[in-house]
């Protein structure tokens, strides 16, 4: 199942979803939320699970129910906490394990992933398609320029690699920033 | 273009697109020039960053997807909870201010009630109080604490401090029946209480068990169970079997306050509450802490037992006999086969007052519990 989500497998999370998202909606509504926020923070803890299952030292001590029910417990007081709207009496329906830190981790991962997505979305078209086509889709040069109306892949080549100069220098100086 | 042609180089490095020779000369210039070394590590950096989102992109995306499927088949339900979920919400979020008006509403009908029942009903219903003081408020438990603490550091060098610390709620009077530490109580003070302590004039306090408890006389026993407590002998007072007579004076010692308070009367009647016969009435001063003193007449001997007074008279207290402590003696022989000796010699007779009460005193003492 793991595996699964870790190759992003459609078949594996729906399974998960199945098994525990009306848990975690039950924990989310009962304590303050509405169906949406249950929405956000299953995502959000499906994403930590992901993070979990994609590094290899990864072992899981206990069941993904257990698990995902203490991210999403510790990640719904932290927003809690954020809006003031802390409930100490918060109630538990479910085995907890500490997360603490992996929660730290993810939230600076998404910091990264905020910034990398900022970042990507400030240098502005074609760059961003050309990037992204080239990086994420892992298209080849050819294929690109045929795409992007190109005459040839080395000018695809070279438009990419100022578009990449472009997104580091953006992406760096704002890393640079946030340490 | 030179940067061009290293990025190039780096991903096709890191896909592992290159020949074992270029591999090897690309890692030889690596060695070789720091700076190109640095652009290097740079570069996969955000290339991993650049994966990582691109992961999290796609996930997010599946999850949506998934998600809406879900949704659509209906197994999830964002609509079912939304008026529930509302209404939890509000409660949860309203719940504190809810509870204050709840309290105050409270509040204002008990007060209204009592107002009520204080001003319209004051007929000439005859009611009466038990004579506990349960009021022992804050102030009080913190003079005390202070007390102790005084005491605790002036007598900690001679006396080791085995002194029980426990809050009391309440505060009664009870007295010696014989010097192993037997004390004798109301049964209305120890009925209710979870733990009792007595101290004595000296402030020592010590832990008692109640070994007979009469709610019809309103007698109780008490016996020190601390293993701190020392028997006490001399008792100077006794218990007649007779009956005592009209206008005959009495006086008492008690604890309607932390310091021991004494108190003068008369006999009134030789009957009690709705023509009790196995109590007397007396007019005398007394106040909630009372419980449990000991009636004494002139020539010292204990006649009685304060207990209650008339709520809504003035001066009207009823003691219970002292015969009943007889009967008291007898069912706790009886029951727990200890052997209670009241003390046969009288030592007070012929004193004055004065002297009567500061031998009186060491043989009263503070009931607390809770």
């Amino acid at each position: 199942m793991l595996e699964g989500l870790a190759a992003n497998d459609s078949n594996a999370i729906e399974t998960i979803y199945r098994e525990n998202y009306t848990t975690i909606q039950a924990f989310i509504v009962k304590n303050n939320g509405y169906p949406d926020d249950a929405k956000d923070i299953f995502q959000e803890a499906m994403i930590v699970l992901f993070e979990k299952a994609k590094s290899s030292s990864f072992v899981l001590t206990c069941q993904i129910k257990t698990y995902l029910y203490s991210v999403c417990r510790r990640l719904w007081l932290k927003k809690l906490q954020k809006q003031n709207r802390y409930n100490p009496s918060i109630e538990m329906i479910e085995e907890t394990i500490p997360v603490e830190d992996e929660i730290e981790l993810h939230q600076k991962r998404n910091e990264d992933f905020i910034l990398m997505e900022n970042t990507l979305s400030k240098i502005g078209e074609p760059c961003k398609s050309l990037l992204e086509a080239f990086y994420i889709h892992k298209k080849t040069m050819p294929e690109i320029a045929d795409a992007f109306g190109y005459t040839n892949a080395d000018n695809a080549k070279t438009q990419k690699y100022k578009c990449l100069v472009r997104l580091k220098k953006i992406f760096f100086a704002q890393y640079k920033n946030t340490d | 273009m030179e940067e061009n042609l290293l990025l190039d180089a780096i991903e096709r490095y890191r896909n592992g697109e290159m020949d074992d020779q270029e591999k090897a000369f690309f890692e030889e210039l690596r060695k070789n020039n720091s700076d190109i070394d640095q652009i290097v590590v740079d570069h996969n950096f955000f290339l991993d960053e650049l994966e990582k989102m691109s992961e999290i992109k796609a996930l997010k995306h599946t999850l949506n997807e998934v998600e809406s499927k879900l949704v659509n088949e209906g197994v999830i339900s964002h609509k079912e909870g939304k008026l529930q979920a509302k209404l939890v919400y509000l409660w949860n979020r309203s719940k504190r201010t809810i509870a204050v008006a709840a309290c105050i509403a409270g509040i204002v009908s008990i007060s209204t009630a009592t107002f009520v029942s204080k001003y319209s009903e004051k007929k000439n219903v005859s009611q009466i109080t038990p004579l506990v003081d349960n009021k022992l408020n804050q102030f009080e438990h913190k003079l005390n604490q202070i007390e102790h603490k005084l005491n605790d550091a002036s007598a900690s060098a001679a006396v080791p401090a085995v002194k029980p610390k426990f809050e009391a709620n309440f505060r009664a009077t009870g007295f010696l029946a014989d010097g192993r530490g037997y004390i004798i109580t109301n049964a209305h003070v120890v009925d209710n209480a979870k733990n009792l302590v007595v101290e004595n004039k000296k402030g020592e306090q010590f832990f008692a068990k109640a070994v007979y408890s009469n709610p019809i006389t309103d007698l109780a026993i008490l016996k020190i169970t601390d293993t701190s407590f020392r028997k006490v002998s001399g008792l100077p007072y006794t218990f007649p079997k007779s009956s005592a007579e009209l206008a005959e004076p009495i006086f008492t010692l008690g604890y309607p306050r932390e310091e021991v308070v004494y108190g003068e009367g008369y006999l009134s009647a030789k009957s009690g509450y709705f023509g009790d016969t196995a109590s007397y009435q007396i007019s005398i001063s007394v106040n909630p802490g009372n419980s449990g003193g000991p009636v004494i007449n002139k020539n010292g001997e204990v006649i009685g037992i304060i207990s209650s007074k008339e709520t809504n008279a003035d001066g009207v207290v009823f003691a219970i006999k002292s015969k009943n402590i007889y009967d008291a003696l007898r069912a706790v022989k009886k029951d727990k086969a200890d052997t209670i000796k009241l003390s046969s010699s009288n030592s007070l007779k012929g004193l004055s007052r004065v002297q009567q009460i500061k031998k009186l005193e060491d043989f009263v003492y503070k009931v607390k519990g809770n």
